[in-house]
């Protein structure tokens, strides 16, 4: 910023050069005007699927109890069909309940919550919106605290198969 | 802003001190609410909702981010490819990641799907990156404030 001495030598009088301060301040201002946005935050859902271990069927018997959700879709890609184990459900919420009751609500190391892992069979049509409601029925819920309660963590999905069939299995 | 008339010659002069207090203090809001992680977004993907959706607590190390749209095309690296046409980039992404000394099984693949696109696309996708030996996938939603479903 330049500063320059006006008046007389006694008086020493120094008067800032305001303008391209103020020039560059309100470009900044109106940089930040412009690129601000509120967004909602986003979160994930980790899947570990590695190629090297492919399931087919129900996983293990002896560790978890298997379960094996079934999402059916009709040509526009609406859920049409919810099955735990071959057991229809009618909203996800019946098939959260399904879940709780399966896995309670034992934590820690070794519990069945831990271990407890889900395979997800579905449609090739139906839309990614419901896949992802289903994988929150599964994976959890918010309490009424605010807080989410876990339930599975270990969610897979089968082999996905071509369009022309018209059905994940 | 208040105007003084100083000196002999009529010369005004503005008092600009609150309006550069006032503007610094805009410029220090917007500053601290600018959010750069949400750089990596692309207009065309509108993420599906869940309530479970939390931001992770540490950000991700050297992500793979791809975004699949409701017609099947993917975004990855600032250019467009099909499903079956993206090896090459993952293979060149997946590499670097381990030259730089990354495991295989560690790197994660942000996957960014429309909320109306086929599961089945996504799960080709997934299968896309199985085959050079990507593993741990994240599936991105959007944060669902409960009670306004």
């Amino acid at each position: 910023m330049r500063i320059r001495h006006v008046g007389s030598r006694s008086g020493d009088k120094i008067e800032l050069q305001m303008t391209p301060m103020i020039d560059i301040v309100f470009q900044l201002l109106i940089f930040f005007l412009l690129t601000f946005r509120i967004v909602s935050m986003e979160g994930d859902f980790n899947i570990k699927m590695p190629r090297a271990a492919p399931r087919e069927g129900l996983p293990d018997p002896n560790l978890v109890p298997p379960m094996l959700v079934r999402l059916q879709a009709d040509a526009k890609g609406d859920i049409i069909g919810i099955r735990l184990n071959d057991t229809p459900y009618g909203t996800y919420d019946a098939l959260r309940n399904r879940i709780i009751e399966l896995v309670g609500s034992d934590t820690g190391p070794g519990s069945v919550q831990e271990t407890a892992e889900v395979e997800f069979d579905c449609d090739y049509h139906l839309r990614y919106e419901e896949t992802i409601k289903a994988i929150t029925a599964v994976s959890g819920y918010v309490g009424d605290d605010g807080k989410p309660v876990k339930l599975v963590e270990k969610i897979k999905f089968k082999q996905a198969t071509a369009p022309e069939g018209g059905s994940g299995s | 802003m208040r105007i003084q008339r100083k000196g002999p010659q009529g010369i005004f002069e503005a008092d600009l001190t609150p309006m550069i207090d006032m503007t610094f203090q805009l410029i220090a809001f917007f500053m601290v609410l600018i959010n750069f992680s949400q750089s990596e977004q692309n207009q065309l993907i509108q993420l599906p909702l869940s309530e479970l959706a939390k931001p992770p607590r540490t950000p991700l190390d050297f992500p793979i981010t791809l975004h699949l749209t409701k017609s099947g095309s993917v975004f990855a690296g600032g250019m467009e490819m099909s499903i079956d046409g993206i090896r090459p980039y993952l293979t060149q992404e997946y590499r670097a990641r381990l030259d730089s000394g990354m495991a295989g099984e560690d790197i994660p693949v942000i996957i960014r799907a429309h909320k109306d696109a086929e599961t089945g696309q996504v799960q080709k996708l997934i299968s896309r990156c199985q085959d050079i030996g990507l593993q741990n996938f994240k599936l991105r939603a959007k944060e669902e404030v409960v009670g306004n479903t």
